[in-house]
């Protein structure tokens, strides 16, 4: 079974009448130990649909789901105190800009110990050596003396270690790490991504990967999910995804890619813009800018429909094309 | 911390240098015979003038006048009043702990009552209390507080006969002083003297209400609107997120996590308004009788008493540069970033 | 979001609104700055034409309706729809008056500190070295002065009249003006354009007043209307402090002044110069917030 399923699930902002759907429809799951990946570009709804999940978009959204089920726990009709009894806990979350991300007022020790004093009631010395204990896991050099450090003391590689550990304190078995490394220098980039996922493997936790980064997620992920405007345009296993993509904006994600446009002399790109909160076409989301629409398209909306490798969202998938 | 503390007292000289500057001149501004300035008398006889001028130094180049001025200040030689002869010095240890209840209480009432209404119009936004609270804010902030003290007076005095009209206490107590806060004086007599002095303790707050009240609006609103977006500017901050993704408890995200940077601003704007309340407590303290500093140099003004108008403004500033100088310090142990700043 | 728009020249609905408009739609959003703006239209009205609209002369004692209640009340007469105060002047044509003093100080203080507050303020963002920490020195020794106090110790000095609480209010408020200037200004001459004008040749005058600014005009726009109603506030103390406009000049704070001694029997003479003035100085500060959000989207909808 999985330790997530999520089916069905849509985020609606605005008023009850005309609401907008920041996500729609969407249907995901992880397993245990799995690295999902999930791409798109900005404003496509991945990290909308993690925070909803963790119950933090605090009533600005409103969240309906067919299914919403962590470790055998329904998270739909969770109350609150029982929510946050999970949340920070046995799933847990990164953000993307680490050097906002850490309250300035206390030290990263208060801020470690924090949660291990909610979650697990330590206390005293015991308290305090776990959080060493983290901090070194996360490759803190002199992580006793740094217990005392605030943030603004630290890099902002520093930071996201901190903020890694704070994640992983309780040993979650779900680790989001919502574009852990778009904000940090190239250099860190790389060394945060493999801490990540040595930490994953040690600790055997699930982790979904948002990001915009095609490269590190065929990299270490098992599984990738592509989103594009609310949904989740197609799904499939890696690299599998990556040799024969399905829908045709993975495609264009991928060909958009340097490394796999090689000798071209212009990357390729979809003309036009993600349709807005009121411009939403009727038929498929991407149909003004699919190289491929055909006049069905343009009329219905197609749903997401399981193949052999994973699942896709389009009436041609573009394997079926190449069989014609 | 204490390289800190250094920094800012250093920082504090040239003010205070100004302040005595500006003190100085004000003095020198005023038209006519500057001996009848000092002296309060028309000295006709020439002669007389002449040593009368040459006695209080004033024959000298201006700056050597200033440079008198500063060494007796450094004396704690405030000099003398005109109308009663009796030492500024001593005059304004005397009514300044008035004052300084006053203000205690004016602000007590402001932080609490504002701080309180901010961050539940921040937690509620859009609610109906918070369109109350702004707007209450707004009003508050646009009070004549003079015309506030009479419609309390009107009202709760004359109207119901609640409170008192005027001064710190029923003339029929003659409270010993102790520590001048009329409060704790009128507590500890009925301690020591229930007999005497039954009901004091109650008279003096009674007394107290109203003036703290119309003292305090002002910065209450002030405080109410700066604790009110500086909450909401917090609240969508990513750190409060995270700490919401912690799984913590909403009254430790909001009280712990929230409120800690939000009253950085705020403490900042509170150090502000003890400069407003000195301005307001001379409005205050004319209007209900209260016998405090802003009432001293408001009857000195009107008397022409320039001893005491001069080093009585020098003392209020001495005193506004003090509190922000502890409100400065209080910021930097509120905020690390500025405390480590070099 | 960087992709390239394909955007036709007719599109009406993106086209830009001119300054203008959107001004006009960003503070009429704000209702309570629309009414702010109403009630202080009707003020402005009542003062400019107040030889015609007020029903008698300000300074015309009625001996036979001293302290005659409102029109409404109680003993009260049509002929003086809010009153009479104790020497039977017309409450109505004293507040009408009042507004002209009032509008009159406000407006010649604002106008009377704004323009050395800006330029101090440039030449102390301009010149940062030497004049710049002198001129804020300076300014820190006014702020530490409680204003209402500086204000009283320099009518004190120059005497009480009109044009000293004029020059005692502009004097109070020059700091202000003066750090806002300076702070805006400091913040602009990190700007590229601005190294771009110092690059094509501008002289200093010409960065002061042509480059730099009008960029700070929006904050500044809404400090000098917020210290507009301060100026009124300061000048109703002063006068009811018996510091500002002298009697029998029917200036609202020292009406009030007068007012103290009938607080038992006529609530009327306290009631309405207090609540002119409080109205008067809402309307304005409400302007303020609306100009605020309308000219500072950095600001908007945060306050």
């Amino acid at each position: 079974m999985s330790l997530l399923e999520i089916n069905n699930l849509s985020v609606l902002f605005g008023a009850e009448a005309h609401p907008f759907a920041a996500v729609e429809g969407l249907d995901l799951s992880v397993s245990q130990g799995e690295i999902v990946g999930i791409v798109g570009e900005s404003g496509s709804g991945k990290s909308v649909t993690m925070m909803a999940m963790m119950g933090l978009l605090e009533g600005q959204g409103r969240i309906v789901a067919d299914k919403l089920r962590f470790d055998g726990k329904d998270l739909l009709t969770l109350s609150a105190r029982e929510r946050r009894k999970i949340i920070g806990k046995d799933i847990s979350m990164i953000f993307q800009d680490p050097m906002t991300a850490l309250n300035p007022s206390f030290t990263v020790g208060y801020q470690i110990m924090e949660v291990l004093k909610v979650h697990q009631g330590l206390s005293g010395s015991a308290l305090k050596k776990r959080a060493i204990e983290l901090m070194e896991m996360v490759e803190i050099p002199a992580a006793a003396t740094r217990l005392d450090a605030y943030p603004h003391q630290l890099s902002g590689g520093m930071s996201q270690r901190v903020a890694i550990a704070m994640a992983i304190a309780c040993n979650p078995k779900l680790l989001i790490a919502d574009e852990p490394t778009t904000a940090l220098d190239v250099t860190i980039q790389a060394q945060i991504m493999s801490l990540l996922v040595n930490l994953q493997k040690s600790h055997d936790m699930a982790l979904i990967l948002i990001t915009h980064d095609l490269a590190v997620v065929a990299e270490v992920a098992h599984r990738l999910a592509v989103m594009y405007a609310g949904q989740v345009v197609e799904q499939g296993a890696i690299p599998d995804i990556f040799r024969k993509p399905q829908h045709p904006y993975t495609e264009a994600l991928l060909s958009s890619i340097p490394e796999h446009s090689k000798g071209a002399r212009r990357l390729n790109t979809l003309p036009g813009i993600v349709p807005g909160h009121y411009d939403r076409p009727s038929g498929c989301l991407l149909s003004p800018r699919c190289p491929y629409v055909a006049d069905r398209c343009r009329a219905e909306r197609p749903a997401l429909l399981p193949n052999a490798a994973g699942a896709v969202r389009c009436y041609f998938p573009l394997s079926a094309k190449d069989a014609q | 911390m204490f390289s800190f503390i250094l920094r800012r007292l250093w920082l504090l000289v040239p003010s205070i240098l100004g302040i005595t500057l500006l003190t100085f001149g004000l003095i020198r501004m005023i038209p006519g015979d500057p001996v009848e300035v000092m002296v309060g008398e028309r000295t006709l006889d020439p002669a007389l003038h002449a040593a009368a001028l040459h006695r209080l130094g004033l024959d000298k180049p201006l700056y050597l006048q200033y440079l008198d001025y500063a060494g007796s200040l450094l004396h704690g030689n405030l000099g003398q009043s005109l109308v009663t002869r009796v030492n500024v010095w001593d005059e304004f240890t005397t009514l300044f702990p008035a004052t300084l209840e006053l203000a205690i209480s004016a602000m007590l009432f402001a932080v609490v009552v504002g701080l309180l209404a901010g961050v539940v119009a921040a937690i509620k936004r859009g609610s109906l209390f918070d369109h109350g609270v702004m707007g209450l804010s707004l009003t508050g902030f646009s009070m004549p507080i003079f015309w506030l003290g009479l419609l309390l007076i009107m009202l709760f005095s004359v109207r119901l006969g609640w409170t008192p009209v005027s001064g710190r206490i029923d003339l029929a107590f003659d409270i010993p002083v102790r520590t001048g806060l009329m409060t704790v004086d009128a507590w500890l007599a009925e301690h020591n003297d229930p007999a005497n002095f039954a009901g004091a303790f109650k008279d003096a707050l009674a007394h107290l209400i109203l003036p703290s009240i119309a003292l305090g609006t002002i910065p209450m609103a002030v405080i109410a609107r700066m604790t009110r977006s500086s909450m909401l500017e917090v609240l969508r901050e990513d750190y409060v997120r995270t700490a919401r993704a912690k799984g913590l408890s909403p009254a430790r995200v909001i009280f712990i996590h929230t409120l800690r940077n939000a009253l950085i601003p705020v403490l900042t704007v509170v150090g502000l308004q003890v400069g407003t309340l000195m301005g307001g407590a001379v409005l205050t303290e004319t209007i209900f009788s209260w016998p405090g500093i802003g009432k001293w140099l408001i009857d000195a003004i009107q008397r022409r008493d320039y001893p005491v108008v001069q080093n009585g403004i020098l003392m209020v500033a001495l005193l506004v540069i003090l509190v922000n100088f502890i409100v400065d310090i209080l910021y930097g142990i509120a905020n690390p970033r500025i405390r480590h700043a070099k | 979001m960087t992709t390239q728009v394909q955007m036709s020249a007719e599109d009406k609905a993106l086209a830009y609104p001119s300054p203008l408009k959107e001004f006009w739609q960003g503070f009429s959003y704000n209702k309570g700055a629309v009414m702010g703006l109403v009630f202080l239209a009707v003020v402005v009205v009542a003062a400019l034409f107040a030889p015609w609209v007020a029903p008698y002369n300000p300074i015309d004692q009625y001996r036979d309706f001293m302290l005659t209640p409102p029109s409404w009340a109680d003993g009260g007469t049509a002929k003086f729809l809010l009153g009479t105060d104790e020497i039977g002047r017309d409450m109505l044509s004293r507040l009408i008056y009042g507004a002209r003093l009032s509008l009159l100080i406000g407006l010649s203080a604002v106008l009377s500190s704004l323009i050395p507050g800006i330029i101090l303020g440039l030449l102390a963002a301009f010149y940062p070295k030497v004049l710049g920490p002198l001129i804020m020195r300076v300014m820190d020794v006014m702020m530490a002065l409680p204003s209402l106090l500086l204000a009283i110790a320099i009518v004190a000095i120059l005497g009480p009249s009109m044009l000293n609480t004029i020059i005692a209010i502009s004097v109070v408020s020059l700091p202000g003006y003066v750090r806002l200037v300076r702070a805006s200004a400091m913040t602009e001459l990190n700007r590229d354009y601005v190294t771009a004008a110092r690059v094509a040749g501008a002289g200093t005058l010409r960065l002061m007043f042509v480059t730099v600014l009008p960029n700070c005009m929006a904050p500044l726009i809404v400090h000098a209307t917020m210290s507009f109603s301060s100026a009124i506030l300061d000048a109703a103390a002063l006068g009811f402090l018996g510091m500002g406009v002298q009697p029998p000049s029917a200036e609202w704070g020292a009406m009030l002044s007068s007012a103290r001694d009938y607080i038992e029997r006529a609530w009327w003479v306290v009631s309405w110069p207090g609540l002119t003035i409080l109205l008067s100085v809402l309307a304005i500060n409400l302007i303020g917030d609306g100009l605020r959000d309308a000219l500072d989207p950095k600001l908007k909808r945060a306050a």
